[in-house]
């Protein structure tokens, strides 16, 4: 296997885009990331995108989008993990830098999710869950995400202010962002006050819909080092599967899928939680930021709380989570959030992260999951 | 949308919580599956589930998905079976801010919802408390 970089990001101002379609979406993305790596060909790309046949009735997206770059006839791959198909993408082009198959390749994600109205995109989404037994009786993603909250209070004391903290902390980065869908400061008792979705999380413990794309561009660090650019080295990729239906875990109020890739990925890096400057994780809801960063080991099984409520997360920290905004401020559309946050981690272990730039970054992680966590992406990258 | 054939295949499940057991390690599946997660055996005995058990986590539903907007605020939780199979459910016939973790509860057969998209008036079991 080949040492991978990453030499050139692309992404859209994230949001509700009822201007641009999903090929013109992705195009932009894919366009700014080839431009910004200095390539002159890709060999191959890959796309993750969960639902755009329900999002916007188009399927076959690898030969749509390839011919949409001018790239055609090079190989176009469509990947899909629910919310976790953007990590996977990454994932799919790593391994195929990695083991010689292609020198070139772009990593992209897409969603459309605003074609169609609040229910149809709830559909779509739920979709990510067992339909038969867990949708069938009234459940939403909210009400899954809502009893892994109860589960995690009811065991650790976890407050409704900790939760509330996660998505105050992460709108604070979202406003450093300039291609944030939320740019505004929320307050947690603003997000407690929020309304209420499922109990105990309201309207602003759970990330937005939204249309947008990310594109990353995956090279031999060989040749990165070659073409002179910045870069940075991919230092480990694992992906695990979990049970699809939550009520099939043999723990409610933890995520076994992250904790598992966590530990396969801080070994093929070499290093432990203790090491990493700042992560990009899966914020879908505020309950789901504190239970991956006790996946993760960077907080021992119920500390995840306070130690959003202390500041240990924040921008400046500890160990800084999400200085992207995360998905809840940056946005998600969720093919496109696992790419967007390698493109975080690029500017971060570059030094061009500007007003967010995390003070001398070595190591950097992404946590990509789909569903309540039955699918889960982790990467971890080092400066070059 | 989606034919009558798909509500029908579950019916065994939803009428009469037809579970399988895994005839070599004993654990209970919900729905059958044709392969035990745990042994690997591929050999099971049709089993029913129990009748009772608790609630190990729950929500209060306020924004309901298509199909249930009408019946919100509604609670499903994830109820913890005595024969130790887990599954999700409403929990009904209670009030919303008694609910708590470890509540016993009982099964019943109930309607849940108007048509869906099979066409269909959708049954099935939910749960309600028991003293
Ligand atoms: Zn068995």
């Amino acid at each position: 296997m080949r040492d991978v970089a990453v030499i050139g990001v692309g992404m859209n101002h994230w949001g509700e885009l009822w201007e641009k379609s999903l090929r013109n979406l992705w195009t932009e993305a894919a366009l700014e990331a080839v431009e910004h790596a200095g390539v002159d060909r890709v060999d191959a790309m890959t796309v993750g995108c969960m639902s755009s046949g329900l999002f916007v009735g188009q399927e076959h997206l690898g030969a749509m989008l390839a011919d949409q770059l001018g790239m055609g006839p090079i190989p176009g791959t469509r990947v899909e993990s629910a919310c976790a198909s953007g990590g996977l993408a990454f994932r799919q082009a790593y391994l195929a830098v990695a083991s010689g198959v292609s020198d070139i390749v772009l990593a992209t994600g897409v969603e459309k999710m605003t074609d169609v109205d609040g229910g149809a995109a709830t559909y779509a989404l739920s979709a990510a869950a067992d339909q038969e037994y867990e949708g069938y009786h009234g459940i939403t993603f909210p009400g899954l995400y809502a009893m892994m909250a109860r589960a995690h209070m009811k065991a650790f004391g976890t407050t409704r202010r900790q939760l509330a903290c996660v998505a105050a902390k992460n709108h604070d980065n979202g406003l450093l962002n300039p291609l944030a869908q939320y740019q505004m400061k929320v307050t947690p008792e603003g997000v407690m006050a929020s309304v209420p979705v499922a109990d105990p999380l309201g309207v602003l413990d759970c990330s937005p819909i939204t249309d947008g794309a990310a594109a990353v561009v995956l090279v031999p660090v060989e040749l990165a080092k070659k073409m002179g650019r910045p870069y940075i080295r991919v230092a480990a990729s694992a992906q695990t599967t979990d049970t699809l239906a939550l009520h099939d875990r043999e723990e409610l109020h933890s995520l076994a899928g992250t904790a598992k890739a966590a530990a396969m990925a801080y070994k093929e890096a070499g290093i432990g939680p203790k090491d990493l400057s700042f992560a990009e994780v899966h914020d879908c809801f505020t309950i789901a930021e504190i239970m991956v960063t006790e996946g993760l080991g960077l907080f021992e099984k119920g500390k995840g709380g306070p130690a959003a409520e202390a500041g240990v997360t924040a921008l400046g920290g500890k160990i800084p989570i999400n200085t992207s905004g995360g998905l809840k401020s940056k946005g998600h559309p969720v093919g496109a959030t696992g790419i967007a946050q390698v493109r975080e981690v690029f500017l971060q272990l570059t030094g061009q992260a500007d007003k967010r730039q995390v003070k001398n970054p070595r190591w950097g992680l992404t946590q990509n999951m789909g569903g309540t966590g039955a699918s889960t992406l982790i990467h971890i990258f080092e400066r070059a | 949308m989606l034919g009558p054939a798909r509500y029908w295949r579950e019916v065994p499940q939803r009428y009469r919580y037809e579970a399988a057991k895994c005839a070599k390690c004993g654990k209970v599946f919900f729905p059958p599956r044709l392969v035990c997660n745990k042994c690997h055996s591929k050999e099971f005995t049709q089993t029913t589930l129990a009748q009772t058990g608790s609630i190990e986590t729950f929500t209060v539903i306020r924004v309901a998905p298509t199909g249930f907007g009408d019946e919100a605020p509604y609670a499903v939780g994830i109820i913890k079976l005595d024969d130790g199979v887990r599954i999700t459910a409403q929990i009904t016939d209670c009030e919303l801010d008694k609910l708590d973790i470890g509540q016993k509860v009982r099964l019943e057969f109930r309607r849940l919802g108007k048509e869906g998209e099979s066409g269909i008036l959708r049954y099935g079991y939910k749960f309600v408390p028991v003293a």
